[in-house]
């Protein structure tokens, strides 16, 4: 019905599919060409997208023109297309970056790359829990495929982890999923709403189960404590591009904790009411001094970073759990900005590892960077940025989470962890910035990184100035966004049309 | 039929579970395997259990003779199917892949302090 909303689902699958089959009769040029043109075009749908439900409308597509609860439906609403448009401008940087040299570690980087971008973008919109499974698992078949892009021991041994962990984590989505259709007769999001607040009272600890195993599928995606042991490992030993885009993996799990928390098992929900947010907040907040204690005793770069990304995946749950308007307002605010610091400090810490020769990206004095001074500054403002620290997008992220965070009776607990969690990264920053950049002596040979490697990285820092500019009007949309996350009446509404109908089974 | 096949789930998915937590590649696949029969049929019998009924109901009908049985399951266990079947897949080339370049099937790749290659 609305063909925008199915668009960014589409595109990306035929993309796919074009690049796959295309790979013997075009050149590498032109299939890098079309795949750049294609997530631009991912952009430009995700922008138009945003500015129709800016005001906080909410647009359904039917599939195949089936009604609501029979049917699938894809939803976009403020959050969903936030989430696209932050996807997209993420992937689009990290394919510049990987068209530098690195597409061409194993043959298929590109169908992949925009599988992995059908498998977000689907989880993203859809509003039917079996077809988030779909999705789920297609996202998770082509990472798999890019976190062994390359070869090499070290990756396949993480990957082995990974692909074991989440078909662990798929069998556990299915149970929770089967679960709830069996007890309540639905599996459309905004059905599901509905049909859990009437849930009758024997059925509750059945509901109540399969909701905490949701739950626990959600923080393994989101590396929450204690599920986060796969993620140092994948992350810092994949390529520098997929790191880049795995930036925004962790966020697949926290949005659907959001959308889950705040639809299905929200205020509204009677008795099962709330389920996820007690749970949130003391898991996010122990997550966050465990990836600071991680990134302080790491002995690699890339891995001090992985860590970061789940100091960052703990604030953001801090702030969702908190469960306010402000709270998950400043928290999707944060979510951008993390998701790009977090990926220009990847691609950062590929041009460091490849500058310093054999010493890669071991925190050990090793040989001087070729043009330090230039890379050092990035470094220096990518540290400033996912630390948190004044004046740029991290602090403010960060601060206005803890502003939020006052009204919670828990807030002494949030402020001080949180602030102990941003003083051990920022120590742990320090040391690997010295250890790299000052105590560097000798030089390794290596040849300078260009202007060209370098621009993927501007792009992302640039990005997060502009958030830091543009802080108004986007903590503006993030709040309409989270206001309309915690009222799901609306979406509940315009999914399943004026006249709920709640047969019973 | 209900508690046999409740028994028959809960067995696959404690032997899956053993499974899983076991340090090589192929005890690994198998335990994912045999998870992954159990959650396929929980799932079949989320539509309540019924034999001999059909999925559709006669239109011509005002009510349905004997009942009728849900056909949803049967669509979302296809899908769990295919899809576990194509992960099965790939883990398995995974596990090859990790044998040859890690020299052994520890699922960490390191060999036991018995054997010596």
């Amino acid at each position: 019905m609305n063909p925008l909303v199915i668009a960014p689902v589409l595109l990306p699958l035929l993309a796919g599919t074009l690049l796959l089959l295309l790979r013997g009769t075009l050149s590498l040029r032109v299939r890098r060409g079309l795949n750049l043109t294609m997530v631009a075009i991912q952009i430009l749908l995700a922008t138009v997208l945003l500015m129709t439900v800016s005001e906080g409308d909410i647009l359904v597509h039917t599939l195949g023109n089936w009604p609501a609860p029979y049917g699938i439906v894809l939803v976009a609403d403020p959050l969903a297309a936030w989430m696209l448009l932050i996807t997209a401008i993420l992937a689009w940087f990290a394919l510049l970056f990987a068209v530098r040299g690195t597409d061409t570690g194993s043959r298929h980087f590109h169908p992949l790359f925009q599988l992995q971008l059908f498998g977000l973008n689907g989880a993203f919109l859809t509003g039917d829990l079996f077809n988030l499974f779909v999705f789920f698992e297609i996202l998770l078949l082509a990472s798999y495929g890019l976190l062994l892009h390359g070869g090499g021991a070290r990756r396949t041994r993480a990957g082995l982890h990974f692909v074991a962990l989440n078909l662990a984590g798929s069998t556990l989505f299915l149970f929770a999923a089967g679960t709830l259709y069996g007890t309540l007769g639905t599996l459309n999001m905004a059905d599901l709403a509905v049909k859990v607040a009437a849930a009758p009272p024997e059925n509750l600890g059945l509901v109540r189960a399969a909701g905490l195993l949701l739950f626990g599928v959600f923080a393994l995606k989101a590396a929450l404590i204690p599920l986060h042991l796969w993620l140092p490992a994948a992350y810092a030993s994949t390529s520098a591009p997929v790191a880049a885009l795995f930036a925004i993996m962790t966020k697949v799990g926290a949005y659907c904790l959001l959308r889950v928390g705040t639809l299905i098992f929200g205020e509204d929900a009677g008795p099962v009411a709330n389920l996820y947010s007690d749970w949130l907040l003391t898991l996010a907040l122990i997550t966050l001094i465990v990836g600071a204690l991680g990134a302080l005793s790491a002995t690699e770069l890339r891995r001090q970073i992985a860590y970061l990304v789940v100091v960052s995946v703990g604030l953001l749950l801090t702030a969702f759990g908190l469960g306010t308007p402000a709270a998950i307002g400043a928290g999707l605010y944060y979510l951008a900005h993390a998701t790009f610091a977090a990926a220009a400090l990847f691609l950062l810490a590929d041009i460091i590892a490849s500058g310093r020769g054999a010493s890669l990206d071991r925190l050990t004095p090793g040989p001087a960077i070729p043009r330090a001074g230039l890379i050092g500054g990035f470094f220096f403002i990518a540290a400033v940025l996912i630390a948190g620290l004044p004046p740029l997008s991290g602090f403010l992220g960060k601060f206005l989470v803890l502003k939020a965070a006052l009204v919670d009776p828990a807030w002494p607990w949030a402020m001080g962890l949180v602030l102990t969690s941003g003083l051990l990264g920022m120590i742990a920053l320090t040391r690997s910035g010295s250890l790299l950049f000052l105590r560097a002596d000798g030089r390794s040979g290596a040849t300078p990184a260009s202007a060209g490697d370098l621009a993927p990285i501007v792009g992302l820092l640039a990005l997060c100035l502009a958030l830091t500019i543009w802080a108004g009007p986007i903590l503006g949309f993030a709040h309409t966004a989270a206001e309309q996350a915690l009222r799901p009446q609306t979406y509940i509404q315009v999914v399943l049309g004026p006249t709920t109908r709640t047969e019973p089974r | 039929m209900e508690a046999l096949i409740s028994l028959i789930v809960g067995v696959l998915t404690a032997c899956g579970v053993y499974l899983i937590l076991r340090g090589r590649t192929f005890p690994l696949v198998l335990g994912l395997t045999l998870l992954s029969y159990a959650v396929n049929l929980f799932l079949f019998a989320t539509g309540r259990l019924a034999i001999g009924l059909p999925p559709i109901i006669d239109p011509n009908l005002a009510k349905p003779v004997g009942g009728y049985t849900d056909p949803l399951p049967q669509a979302l266990v296809l899908t769990a199917i295919v899809i576990g079947f194509a992960m099965t897949a790939f883990l398995i080339m995974l596990a090859l892949k990790a044998r040859a370049e890690l020299g052994n099937d520890h699922v960490d790749g390191r060999p036991d302090p018995g054997d010596r290659a």
